[in-house]
């Protein structure tokens, strides 16, 4: 059926520029209200839609402030009001469904759609009894979403006599509303289609569902369960059928693998078979509507899964597993049942609260991390309610006889049928036990130990190797700076500075397919994962051979191989090829090409490739190789990415790709990232035999460590790549390789259609580039190097025999290798040109024209384009003075840490007297400086909070979110502990000599509303600066803008990927991100479009450098613009790129001493720099007729493609996506012209500010109470922002102002909570408590009413203490995940925590009084944990990397019953209670966790001075004046 | 990945070159550079920070691959790091002995420290190849059945003929001295080079296929027409030998010789030991006893100081125009990475001899035709020099217009030079490199012109099969 595919793909969809629809992401609140009873009550929605309403703050709100980006209800069929209302005679319950559509408003259409739909359930044999109306009242809700706004009516529909139970009816009301969609195209949705649900949704805000929607309200309208959602999008695109509940679920998430999930979706269904569904199950082919959204496309699988015969909880298990591998804590049915699924069905991946409903159960799941929250109660009058917050209803405690969080992974399932909630496993044991998964698993999977034996392939001689790996593109430099490295130590090289080499697409040096693809990574709508702390949820294993139909389950399901990581060495691919060996047979395909057919042969090559495949599959292959060990002075290999991308999308093409599984042997894969590419694209495992071989050359020769042999290199590269290939993973949130396979994560930068199309469809490909013959091209040239016998040889004789690689070149300069921006030309031209004392105007010209004519012309897209010079120039006199143009520029985020004092200082120093920003970085900042011209006036906020103080944070003028970072998009960093000097380690809050880490996430943002949350709480911690959100550009930047936009920034940087760094894998350097030319255009382009940019500043950053970057930028939508290597360079930066290794020897990229003094840079380098750089742009903007730099912004017509460039691959690029205009009306504007709203009007702190003003202007003792709902968030924040302005780090004195507050606060309690404020919580917190806490006193304990003990119950959500830096905490009961994740001061009691305790802890106290979860303390460097292990659980829940359990001596005990007795004291803890009552007894059951490094230091810190103090701050040379802020 | 801390554990071993002490190595011909034991030059090659920007590696005319032979140096690997170093350089113990070395002025660690030695770590590894047996002729696998004439066996003609005939062709060289190497052997002293480097060098190619014609004077004994007959291309290297004209009155007297005639007497003289008689080729030209002046700065004038000083000279007097540069440091002098013209210190003068700053010569005086002092204006006024022996060296003008570009007819660009932009002059299968097309430099220079030509040659006659 082609064609109802294509014309479900419908006209709606829109593309213009480089926005593009299909890139919106959304977050969201769900809740979800059952009676355990059954009985269907009105009461269940009016719970359910206050719950929703309560969460009004985390949707979002768009342009038109009334339009909400989405909400809905699944409930019930709700009898009694439709039968009433109906006007129609219905069957009983049970035995009439409803269908219910949003239909287009153009009557004809409309007509045609519900004959259409009538048509479809005669055909089906069933009644349609009649049409109804649903009453709207388009009034209550926003202009936007009204003009959008579908017909909503109701279908009803009669069982027919075929239908004989509920379950066959479902199946046909399956069969109907999914036959109709396919045969409708997108004007038709059907939110529902069941006898037992109905939705009510729409383009709504959560309050505005009851009032768009009368039956809603009607006391006639019952249910026993209701399920509820409020969207928050990045767009406002209006559009109804985004809205949630789906048919069977709603969801708060992301499916990262999307991608790869509906390819496998679609090669699947060629071989469904379902006797359920019999002949019916074509009809509903393909079953994912094309194009959905994440959400929509889950839903699909989903009902596809549920409706050929398997339970809800059973499909919700298979399609969102937990971590199971490696998992010894699980039973043993359990992981069974996972291993046994794991090989017809990847992970749909990502962060995901799923809530689903049938009808009769209702339940919820979360994804293996659990990172989207989910809190529940039950009721002791039988209510249960579970939503994405505590306290969205006020329940009263009570009645309250449990309360629990949803945990990674594990479903809670209410049935309504049992009158029974299930939160512990039950359910799924249940549906674990049904087959005997485990016996079926262990007799069928093949394992690569199982198979015979064989030698290995050789084949060629090893004189060979040279010119193999010279037709495969090998340089020296590859050897040297990536392989052998990777051989001795099994870890990817570091790497520090800014990519600053051509995009391949410009690139001379034929670079491999590889290179024009870029990585894809999680920013702000789905979280990074750390794949070395957490390893746990991370698995490499894959299953590769033949899937069996997807519907039914049989012991042959498992016949596959499994893989416990997916690259093979030589005799392990031998294996396989053994002859005897038929469990599963191979078939090699020969991946060359013969060079006589040049380079138009390398498409028929790919054809022959195909065919050869299908004529394998017809053999009976189940594996296909594809190798280009054929490769001869006469073969030339076929990129080995786009064999497999030709292969992989025939065989799904042909619904084939699930016969068998593809195997690369290629010699071209030598990094992670060729690696990353090749299984991204469908290849199951990979042998790259040519750098297996280059090993013995390399132990041959001497370059290995003598103590490494060459079985030993093969296993450090091994291991080396898996690190690395998790890391690649992880960066985009995606946990298991099997959902990474063909999930093609990845964007192209210069490949034109006729390559993206037939063989990676679906991937982005936004500026074409070069084709399918040029790709040949530069195969052949490649190989022409490697054989360059006959006439056409065109290279330079060689010096003897002696064959040589090439030198290469692309991670240092080298003559004949790769072009770089900063080299030895460009370098010394900046350094003269900004020396004091002489005009360096002539010099910085020829440094200018280096970079703009030459440089950038030959390696960036901003060099392709040139200026629309105006007919009639303005004077230069007349343009805005440079003077006001360098307040436009800041210094990049570099923190004190990764750069010297002097330099850090500089920068600021520099940037003051110019009245532009210098940005601290991620390392905090002295506190010395806050009052000086070395004042940062942009305060970074990164994912580790190094020295994120109340302090910190009231003396910025500007606090930046770094969610990405050039370099490194969706990585964390490492601070080496060689560069934590005493002051590094006192301004960071850790230990000096210890290793520092960077989560990759910020464990605050795992999603877009967690940033609105995260930006609501550093408004109140210092309302005065602005807020800045970082974002690295890559396909999709646009929609998360628009989302931050709407988060309430005021600004937004958007990074390129050839950003610095001061130490980041070389793979990341190269091969994340794209360059800020296609981000910032997207940005300005969406951001307008959805007429969101007048209330943000855009920033744009990037290796800039020059005049003419600062005007193309402007150009493209950029107010401001930041330098960071630049800016060094002038300070005497020579570009060594050594930061990693403390060894700078110009005293910039080091904290040695020694080195610092080496370092001569003044601000006046900096200064003469960017006011030269201000007056080439003057000049330019003379040239274009612009006087105002604010008059550039946006205006894309002043820019052309420079038709003039004659290179033949950059000919091939086309940017008029970037130069498009956005689809908007012109008035609207194109630039900052507005702030955003203003949020904090309605915060609680300003009654406690008001109340506490004695105590905080005169220290007087003060208590005070309130009460507090979940809507009062960040309580604290803002009133500790006003102690720490007035009275500076040290807050007021201890105990000067207690407050409590009765009820469930709302996120972040506490927030960077200042000393001398004690905050009493009487009832339960959400997430992030204690956010920061600098030096405040945080406790909070149940209602002295609840009936329930305190520690089986939870009182505090996830990320509790995230980042704190001083002050205690208490908690009378279980808190969530990542408890006191960066803590790195603050002291803690809690009764028991979750999964990630302690994580990345670098000091403070904390105790655990209860259960800890799995990987308690990983990456925790400093401080202590104490854990009170009654269940003798955490020798296996803790993470050992960097901690060991010691028993506690008696100063431990000292200092445990002190916190132990302050925790009685404030909560009240009957725990407590007990264990101080016998403490002599129970002080024995702590164990203590002890960071090895933090107790070296610590014994060797005694050893010399007593007691650990902080060292005192080092002398700093750079001469500051105090700051002078000029209006 | 080299040491990254080695440039702080390491001081360099010596500024400049490693030299013989003075005072021994004025009384004898061999070289004055000694060479620093293998581990000396190890631990020195340690110091290499392996930039990502390698200055010196542009600062090598020649592109030579510094950081990766000064990490196989350090890693002890010293064969492979010969591999590296003769890929780039086809004759590291040339330029080891005689370079300035601009690398080691835009070495990174002339910022702030000492360069690192790389010229001499160079020369180490060259010659520890040679001690080990390394260098060994490596002839062609294929011959092409093309042939060029290389005119000139400078440093430019040898390298251009190497690597062609690495590339298959016949290669055949015409000097019109006695002996091949041009300005090598005869314009470089031994102590600065010794004859038997450059013979050792030349038993290789010979062994490799090149082919050698002394005494070939072209346009004289053989004609460039016969040339182009013989052979499928011309490569003229013939150097730029017009020496610059002192322009002073007395420039004419009996006792003023071009530093480049005594250059080659005394390099003659040497190489047939210099107690023989004077042969055929020379005039006699002498310091011995003699109140000598050298006029000029440069390397050729400190080569005179030196050969003066070995001749028992009575005194030595340098006559440089230019006053003293202001430090001491090339990054003071020029600025780094950029290396300095000239040296403020050389090795001739470490030996004895005054050099005079800012020194204008205004006229030479003699008695009976026959020179007697130098008369010479300095800021503080002039003053007369006694002179019997004036040496001039303050540099070359442009190819001498003999006989054989007469015949080649080629056309000159405006200085006088062989005009070949791409290497290829305006005569279609003549082609041009070296001093002859660029004007007198340096000999690194010379081997970077000889190789590119080569690849140009070669992409010619690869299109004409």
């Amino acid at each position: 059926m082609p064609n109802e595919s294509t014309r479900d793909s419908g006209q709606e969809y829109e593309r213009h520029g480089l926005y593009d629809e299909a890139n919106e992401h959304d977050g969201c609140g769900v809740a979800l209200v059952a009676r355990l009873n059954g009985v269907p009550v009105h009461e269940t929605i009016q719970r359910a839609l206050a719950s929703l309403c309560n969460m009004e703050h985390r949707g979002g709100e768009g342009a038109d402030a009334m339009t909400g980006d989405g909400a809905g209800i699944s409930v019930q069929i709700p009898d009694r009001l439709l039968r009433a209302v109906s006007g129609l005679e219905l069957p009983e319950l049970g035995r009439y469904g409803v269908i219910v559509c949003f239909l287009p408003q153009e009557p004809r259409r409309r007509a045609e759609l519900e004959q259409l739909l009538v048509a479809r359930v005669e055909a089906e044999g069933q009644a349609a009894l009649g049409w109804r109306d649903v009453p709207v009242r388009p009034d209550q809700i926003g202009r936007v979403a009204r003009e959008a706004a579908p017909v909503i009516r109701q279908l009803f529909v009669g069982a027919g006599a075929d239908a004989a139970d509920d379950e066959a009816f479902e199946r046909k009301l399956y069969v109907i509303h999914r036959s109709a969609e396919i045969a409708s195209g997108e004007q038709l949705t059907i939110p529902s289609c069941s006898s037992r649900t109905i939705v009510y949704k729409g383009m709504l805000a959560a309050n505005q569902v009851p009032r768009f929607f009368p039956d809603l309200t009607d006391e006639r309208m019952e249910s026993a369960l209701a399920l509820v959602h409020s969207r928050f999008s990045t767009n406002t695109f209006p559009n109804w059928r985004l809205a949630h509940p789906f048919r069977l679920l709603a969801h708060n998430g992301e499916v990262n693998t999307l991608t790869g999930n509906v390819n496998w979706m679609r090669a699947r269904e060629a071989q469904l078979e379902s006797a359920l569904l019999g002949k019916d199950l074509k009809k509903v082919l393909p079953a994912i509507r094309p194009r959905g959204s994440d959400s929509a496309t889950l839903d699909n699988a989903l009902e596809l899964l549920v409706r050929a015969g398997r339970s809800l909880p059973h499909a919700i298990m298979m399609l969102v597993p937990q971590a199971w591998q490696g998992r010894k804590d699980l039973p043993p049915e359990l992981v069974d049942f996972y291993r046994y699924h794991s090989c017809f069905m990847e992970p749909w991946d990502g962060p995901a609260c799923v809530s689903f409903t049938d009808g009769q159960v209702i339940g919820a799941t979360l994804d293996r991390n659990g990172l989207r929250p989910g809190r529940w109660v039950v009721t002791n009058d039988g209510w249960v309610l579970l939503a994405s917050e505590a306290g969205t209803l006020v329940i009263d405690e009570a009645k309250v006889s449990r309360k629990g969080r949803l945990k990674p992974g594990k479903l809670f399932v209410v049935d309504l049928a049992r009158h029974q909630v299930f939160a512990d496993g039950e359910v799924e044991l249940e549906v674990a036990s049904r087959k005997p998964y485990g016996k079926w698993y262990r007799a069928a999977a093949v394992r690569l130990a199982d198979l015979p034996e064989a030698a290995p392939l050789s084949g060629e001689e090893p004189d060979t190797l040279r010119n193999r790996q010279l037709a495969f593109g090998y340089s020296e430099e590859d050897l040297r700076v990536l392989i052998a490295p990777l051989a001795a130590h099994g870890k990817e090289p570091n790497g520090s500075m800014g990519n600053d080499i051509p995009l391949a697409v410009l690139s001379d040096q034929a670079p491999s397919l590889f290179h024009y693809f870029k990585q894809r990574f999680a920013q702000v709508t789905n979280p990074a994962i750390d794949p070395v702390r957490e390893a746990i949820v991370m698995s490499l294993e894959s299953a590769l051979g033949p899937e069996l139909n997807l519907l039914t389950e049989t012991p042959e399901h498992c016949r596959k191989l499994i893989l416990e990581q997916p690259v093979l060495d030589d005799a392990e691919l031998a294996r396989l090829r053994h002859p005897d060996q038929d469990l599963l047979p191979t078939r090699t395909l020969d991946m060359t090409w013969a060079l006589s057919a040049g380079p138009r042969g390398l498409r028929a090559a790919l054809d022959r490739l195909c065919s050869e495949a299908d004529t394998a599959l017809d053999d009976g292959a189940a594996l296909l190789i594809l190798s280009d060990r054929a490769v001869s002075a006469e073969r030339v290999p076929i990129p080995s990415l786009l064999a497999v991308g030709a292969v992989h999308q025939h065989l799904v093409r042909q619904g084939q790709r699930l016969r068998v599984g593809l195997i690369v042997e290629s010699g071209e894969p030598r990094e992670v990232h060729h690696i990353a590419c090749l299984l991204g694209y469908g290849a199951g495992a990979v042998n790259p035999y040519l750098l297996f071989e280059s090993l013995d050359g390399l132990a041959a020769s001497g370059e290995l460590p003598k103590t490494t042999d060459v079985a030993e290199a093969r296993s450090a590269v091994i291991d080396g790549f898996t690190a690395g290939l998790l890391k690649v993973l992880s960066k985009i949130g995606i946990s298991t390789l099997h959902s990474y396979i063909g999930a093609q994560a990845f964007e192209c930068v210069g490949l034109d259609r006729d390559v993206v199309e037939p063989y990676f469809t679906g991937t982005q490909s936004r500026i074409r580039g070069v084709n399918l013959e040029l790709l040949g091209r530069e195969a052949i040239q490649r190989h022409a190097r490697a054989y360059p016998k006959g006439p056409a040889r065109r290279d330079a004789p060689r010096s003897g025999e002696a064959k040589l690689l090439p030198t290469g070149g692309n991670y240092a300069w080298r003559r004949n290798g790769e072009l770089h921006m900063w080299n030895p030309e460009t370098i010394p031209l900046l350094q003269s040109a900004v020396k004091p004392g002489q005009d360096g105007r002539a010099a910085y010209q020829r440094f200018a024209r280096a970079m703009n004519d030459d440089a950038a012309r030959r390696s960036t897209l901003r060099g392709l384009l040139r200026f629309v010079n105006a007919e009639l120039p303005v004077a230069l006199d007349e343009v805005e003075p440079a003077k006001e143009i360098v307040k436009r520029f800041v210094t990049g985020a570099m923190s004190l840490g990764s750069i010297s004092p002097e330099s850090h200082e500089t920068l600021a120093v520099a940037m003051n007297r110019l009245g532009g920003k210098s940005n601290t970085g991620e390392g905090g900042e002295d506190s010395v400086r806050f009052n000086d011209e070395r004042r940062s006036a942009i305060k970074q906020v990164a994912s580790a909070r190094f020295g994120v103080t109340i302090h910190y944070l009231v003396n910025a003028d500007q606090l930046q979110i770094k969610v990405a970072q050039g370099a490194k998009p969706g990585e964390g960093g490492q601070l080496p502990g060689h560069k934590v000097s005493p002051l590094i380690a006192r301004l960071r809050h850790s230990t000096p000599g210890v290793e520092l880490i960077s989560p990759p996430p910020h464990h605050d943002i795992y999603s877009i509303e967690d940033l609105k949350q995260l930006i609501y709480d550093l408004r109140c911690a210092n309302p005065e600066a602005s807020i800045s959100v970082k974002l690295v550009a890559e396909a999709g930047v646009g929609t998360v803008a628009a989302g931050v936009a709407k988060a309430n920034a005021d600004h937004i940087v958007i990074a390129g990927h050839e950003g610095g760094t001061g130490s980041s894998p070389l793979s990341s350097i190269s091969h994340a991100g794209v360059p800020w030319e296609l981000g910032l255009a997207e940005v300005q382009q969406t951001l307008v479009h959805h007429d969101l940019r007048s209330r943000v500043t855009l920033q744009a950053d990037g290796q800039m450098k020059t005049g003419r970057d600062v005007v193309v930028a402007a150009l493209l939508g950029a107010e401001e613009v930041g330098f960071s290597t630049a800016p060094l360079v002038a300070t005497g930066c020579i570009m060594m790129r050594v930061c990693h290794l403390n060894t700078c020897p110009v005293g910039i990229a080091t904290q040695d001493p020694e080195l610092r003094r080496r370092f001569t840079g003044t601000p006046e380098h900096v200064m003469n720099y960017l006011f030269l750089v201000a007056e080439e742009a003057r000049e330019i903007m003379a040239s274009l007729g612009v006087r105002r730099y604010e008059d550039l912004i946006g205006k894309t017509q002043l820019l052309e493609i420079d038709n003039t460039i004659e290179h033949p691959k950059a000919r091939t690029i086309d940017l008029s996506s970037v130069l498009a205009l956005p689809v908007a009306p012109a008035d609207r504007p194109r630039r900052k012209v507005r702030g955003p709203d203003p949020i904090l009007d309605g915060a609680l702190d300003h009654q406690i500010i008001a109340d506490a003003a004695l105590a905080l202007e005169q220290g007087q003792q003060t208590k005070l109470a309130y009460t507090i709902r979940n809507e009062n968030r960040a309580v604290g924040a803002l009133l500790s922002s006003r102690i720490a302005r007035r009275h500076g780090a040290n807050g007021l004195p201890a105990g000067t102002l207690e407050v409590s507050l009765t009820g469930s606060s709302g996120q972040s309690f506490g927030a960077w909570l200042a000393s001398g404020v004690e905050l009493t919580l009487i009832g339960e917190g959400n997430d992030y408590v204690g956010k920061g806490l600098s030096g405040g006193v945080i406790a909070v304990r149940p209602s002295p009413e609840s009936s329930f003990a305190p520690e089986d119950n939870v009182i505090v959500g996830n990320t509790v203490l995230y980042g704190a830096t001083s002050g205690r905490a208490f908690f009378s009961g279980l808190a969530g995940e990542r408890f006191a994740v960066r803590n790195s001061g603050a002291s803690a009691v809690v009764e028991g925590v979750g999964d990630h305790g302690c994580e990345y802890m670098t000091g403070g106290v904390v105790v655990v009084l209860g259960p800890t979860g799995h990987n308690f303390a990983a990456g925790m460097s400093g401080g202590i944990a104490y854990v009170y292990d009654v269940h003798a659980a955490l020798g296996e829940r803790c993470n050992y990397e960097l901690v060991e359990l010691e028993a506690v001596n008696p100063d431990d005990i000292t200092l445990l019953q002190t916190l132990v007795s302050e925790h009685q004291g404030r909560t009240g803890s009957p725990l407590a209670g007990r264990l101080l009552a016998s403490w002599e007894r129970e002080c024995k059951g702590f164990i203590k966790v002890m960071p090895r490094a933090y107790k070296k230091v610590l014994a060797e810190l005694a050893a010399r001075t007593g007691p650990m103090t902080a060292p005192a701050s080092e002398p700093v040379r750079v001469a500051a004046a105090p700051l002078k802020v000029s209006a | 990945m080299g040491d990254p801390r080695g440039f702080l554990a390491i001081k360099r071993a010596v500024t400049g070159d490693p030299r013989r002490d003075p005072g021994e190595r004025v009384h004898d011909y061999h070289e004055v550079i000694h060479l620093l034991p293998v581990p000396t030059v190890k631990e020195q090659a340690r110091r290499c920070m392996q930039c990502g920007v390698p200055f010196c590696h542009r600062g090598c005319p020649l592109g030579n691959l510094i950081p990766e032979w000064n990490e196989l140096t350090f890693g002890g690997r010293m064969r492979d790091a010969i591999e590296r170093l003769h890929s780039t350089n086809n004759f590291p113990e040339f330029t080891g002995f005689t370079c300035p070395a601009p690398c080691e002025p835009a070495c990174t660690l002339e910022i702030n420290d000492d360069p690192v030695m790389i010229k001499h770590v160079e020369v180490s590894i060259i010659e520890n190849a040679f001690r080990e047996g390394w260098v060994v002729p490596r002839p062609p696998a294929h011959r092409t059945g093309q042939s060029v004439a290389v005119v000139g066996s400078g440093p430019a003609g040898l390298a251009c003929a190497a690597q062609l005939n690495y590339a298959g062709h016949r290669a055949v060289v015409y000097e019109r001295d006695e002996a091949v190497g041009g300005l090598l052997r005869f314009g470089i002293p031994d102590f600065k080079l010794e004859k038997k480097v450059i013979d050792r060098r030349i038993d290789i190619l010979r062994a490799e296929g090149v082919e050698f014609v002394t005494n070939a004077d072209v346009g004289v004994s053989v004609s460039v027409k016969q040339l182009l007959v013989e052979h499928d291309a011309l490569v003229l290297a013939v150097g730029a030998r017009l020496h610059r004209e002192l322009g002073v009155p007395g420039a004419r007297l009996d006792g003023v010789h071009l530093a480049m005639d005594y250059l080659y007497d005394r390099n003659r003289a040497v190489a047939r030991g210099v107690e023989a008689q004077v042969d055929r080729h020379e005039k006699n030209i002498t310091a011995r006893g003699k109140n000598v002046v050298v006029i000029g700065g440069g390397d050729t004038a400190a080569d005179c100081i030196a050969n003066a000083h070995r001749e028992e000279a009575r005194s030595i007097t340098q006559l440089d125009r230019y006053p003293a540069p202001r430090g001491t440091r090339p990054r003071e002098i020029v600025g780094w990475p950029n290396a300095p013209r000239r040296e403020v210190s050389s090795y001739a003068l470490e030996e004895g001899g005054e050099r005079l700053w800012a020194a204008e010569t205004l006229e030479l005086t003699g008695k009976g035709g026959k020179v007697d002092g130098v008369r010479i204006s300095q800021p503080e006024g002039e003053r007369l020099l006694p002179a019997d022996l004036v040496l001039v060296a303050i540099g070359f003008t442009r190819p001498e217009r003999d006989a054989c570009l007469t015949q080649a007819s080629v056309q000159e660009d405006d200085r006088g030079n062989v005009r070949a932009d791409h290497y290829a002059t305006s005569r279609p299968r003549v082609f041009a490199c070296g001093d002859a097309r660029r004007g007198a430099s340096l000999v690194v220079w010379a081997i970077n012109e000889g190789r590119e030509c080569a690849a140009v040659v070669d992409a010619y006659l690869a299109a004409q099969r």
